[in-house]
């Protein structure tokens, strides 16, 4: 057993949760409700044996280090926090519903990693510091929330087209299965507000580590600045809901839009510009 | 002239504003993310053609991020978070310090979250009674036309919550100014073996600026994977002051030597192609010595009679090293030859002694330096801004009512109460608030 496979279990759990998350969704299948959260329970461990079985192996071959060094495992972390999100909300809100918009996330991520080079290569000085695991986790966690937050933003629009003058066009319809839309935009808005409260930890604990491997806090490199592309989004949403009252499909859109950038900041940045954060690419 | 004042404040006090400014810096910052930034001006020229390179100029592209454009971006920015501040900080310290016994009665009695009880006690001794509960409430209490007031309330610094987000900001940017006024970066090369006095500013004319003391590297170290990638670098810095070594440190990529508000950083290296350093050692006696010595020259080791010399090198090989040809000779005139493979002892054995022998490439280490008083201000500025969000998006303040008023020998008893976030949450403080009046035996509630 090594970690590749356990991944490889990980991908395919995911994938199965997903169809049959979206199976609830689509054919009101009530029933799968509990093998879908079995799954996805599953394959959380699985991801989360694969990630500890990886942090051993990279001892084993001499190149000790935490397995969020690279896309590889930046991928296989995100599908991680994207899972244990979830399964905190389904806990909490008791609704499996949001599942087949927010678990598909998590094997998109485990798919991509699947395209990614798995090999375990040793850190390069500049990541050789303590602050690898906190600048990764948090940045992560507020990502995972902001992918969900996307789902269920994705979510809304869905349920919003089934809606008009307030009114369910079909009470019998796909949609009316869904959680009324002011549950959604409040589970929407308080998962910005938490990954926003992430996001900005995972900035400031990439500030300070630049500043101590190069003495420079803020250097305006692409990573950077994207990153604070998506805090003004972020930022710019909150803002018009705590003050202007925004709600519904205006921060349904925020949240889809918001997400892209996180994206743009996470993926896009390291294959279509080039900077600091470089290594991400490997 | 007031009215106009008025409306000047109050757009710069809008969160129209607010919105603006995040939406246009963001804008702004995709600019120097998708047009390289700080190349030369022909660059820009062979990449885009002389017409837009000319725009660029104008508007300083090359160097978005310090263009007066962009820097007047974030004044505008600062400008409206100040006068937000201000503006709002009356009305939410009026929030905080509010004394809710003057809350008028007909407001409490119709707050959405609220429950009454009867009681067959008078109304004084109710009062005494809730008082003396032990609960998580503090209660204060008042006397009223018609009853008893007692109000109690958890959190109201938590209102607090979003100004010390926005001052956190105004904090963070005080230490960017600090920084950028008090502070300055710059590099300097050292080779092993020397030592520096001045270092290089990353400014446009490269400024030399003297240090102050001395800084001396006495050894450069390149250790590297089995796969040829790099493991790390280190260097062996010793800070000479006043003709003193005041301090030694090996510094490496994330760990810098830090020295009068200086902080060296190892940044970079480079191999000098015309010196090595040679390292030998009397086995017999343990008695060694190092040397620099460049190709096709000879040294003396005089207290052992030993001459040497490189003669000749072949390479590079597959991580870039050498190898190299040494003439040795010592007073039995016997002279050898042997090739050396870099960082790799050898033994040459000699009628009188046995020498252990070793030859490295020698190296500039290359230093970043940066002087930044401001950078503790950001740190503080960082903190707050994390415990005001948390402040701000997580914790509440949450009020509490309760209104004794008594008729004909009977009381009633209106709980109710308030949060300003978090209802879900303070609906279970709420019940079991509630729960816990019901169930006190010395109160006699009955439930409406």
């Amino acid at each position: 057993m090594n970690s590749s496979q356990l991944l490889g279990f990980t991908t395919f759990a995911y994938l199965t949760a997903s169809i049959l998350y979206i199976g609830i969704f689509v054919f009101r299948a009530k029933k799968l409700g509990l093998a879908a959260s079995l799954l996805l329970i599953v394959g959380f461990l699985f991801n989360t044996g694969g990630i500890a079985l990886r942090w051993v192996e990279s001892y084993q071959i001499g190149a000790g280090h935490a397995p969020m060094s690279n896309m590889y495992e930046s991928l296989v972390f995100f599908a991680w926090c994207i899972a244990i999100f979830y399964l905190f909300l389904e806990f909490k809100f008791k609704n499996r519903l949001i599942g087949a918009f927010a678990v598909p996330f998590a094997f998109l991520s485990m798919a991509l990693a699947g395209l990614t080079d798995p090999d375990i290569k040793p850190l390069i000085p500049a990541l050789q510091s303590n602050w690898l695991i906190a600048h990764v986790v948090t940045c992560f966690v507020g990502y995972a929330a902001f992918a969900v937050a996307a789902g269920m933003g994705i979510m809304y629009l869905v349920g919003s087209t089934s809606v008009e003058g307030g009114k369910e066009k079909n009470p019998n319809g796909l949609l009316a299965t869904l959680p009324s839309l002011k549950v959604i935009d409040d589970i929407t808005h308080k998962t910005i507000v938490f990954g926003f409260l992430w996001l900005s930890a995972g900035i400031i604990t990439g500030a300070i580590w630049a500043n101590s491997a190069w003495g420079t806090y803020w250097s305006w490199d692409p990573k950077e600045t994207w990153s604070l592309i998506t805090w003004f989004v972020y930022a710019g949403a909150l803002h018009a809901r705590f003050t202007k009252g925004w709600g519904g499909k205006r921060i349904a859109w925020l949240a889809i839009i918001g997400f892209l950038a996180v994206v743009f900041t996470y993926y896009g940045v390291n294959y279509l510009l080039s900077g600091l954060h470089s290594y991400g690419g490997a | 002239m007031q009215k106009n004042k008025n409306e000047v404040w109050a757009f710069f006090a809008s969160v129209k504003l607010a919105l603006f400014t995040f939406f246009i810096l963001a804008a702004a910052s995709i600019i120097g993310t998708l047009i390289p930034q700080g190349k030369e001006m022909q660059f820009y020229v062979d990449a885009f053609g002389p017409g837009t390179a000319k725009l660029f100029q104008i508007f300083n592209v090359p160097d978005m991020y310090n263009s007066w454009w962009f820097v007047s971006l974030l004044v505008l920015f600062s400008l409206n978070l100040i006068v937000c501040t201000i503006d709002r900080f009356p009305n939410i310290w009026r929030l905080v310090t509010m004394d809710n016994l003057a809350m008028d009665i007909g407001r409490i009695l119709k707050m959405p979250k609220r429950q009454t009880f009867q009681s067959d006690l008078p109304a004084s001794e109710l009062a005494r009674a809730v008082e003396g509960m032990s609960t998580s409430w503090k209660f204060d209490k008042a006397e009223k036309e018609e009853g008893i007031l007692l109000a109690a309330q958890k959190g109201a610094w938590t209102r607090l919550g979003v100004i010390s987000v926005h001052v956190s900001i105004l904090v963070i940017f005080i230490g960017a100014i600090i920084g950028s006024i008090f502070g300055f970066k710059g590099s300097v090369m050292i080779r092993e073996g020397g030592s520096a006095k001045e270092i290089y500013l990353h400014d446009a004319n490269n400024t030399k600026i003297p240090l102050g003391f001395e800084v001396r590297c006495d050894r450069f170290e390149l250790q590297r994977y089995n796969t040829g990638a790099p493991k790390e670098f280190i260097s062996d810095l010793v800070v000479i002051e006043n003709g003193e070594e005041v301090r030694e440190k090996t510094i490496e990529v994330n760990d810098p030597l830090k020295y009068r508000g200086l902080t060296f950083y190892q940044s970079s290296y480079q191999p000098l192609e015309d010196a090595y350093a040679i390292k030998i050692e009397n086995q017999k006696t343990e008695a060694s010595k190092k040397f620099y010595i460049g190709p096709g020259s000879a040294v003396e080791w005089k207290e052992e009679g030993l001459k040497f010399g490189i003669t000749n090198r072949m390479g590079p090989y597959g991580m870039g090293e050498y190898r190299h040809k040494i003439w040795f000779n010592d007073t039995s005139q016997k002279p050898i030859e042997f090739w050396t493979e870099e960082g790799k002892m050898v033994i040459v054995e000699r009628p009188e002694a046995d020498y252990l022998f070793s030859l490295r490439p020698l190296y500039y280490t290359g230093l970043q330096v940066a002087k930044d008083p401001g950078v503790w201000w950001v740190y503080i500025g960082c903190g707050i801004m994390l415990l005001g969000l948390y402040v701000a998006f997580f914790l509440s303040h949450k009020k509490v009512w309760i209104y004794i008023s008594e008729k004909d020998s009977h009381s009633r008893i209106h709980l109710s109460g308030s949060s300003n976030k978090n209802k879900i949450g303070f609906d279970n403080d709420f019940s079991a608030l509630s729960e816990k009046l019901e169930q006190n035996d010395s109160l006699k509630l009955i439930r409406e």
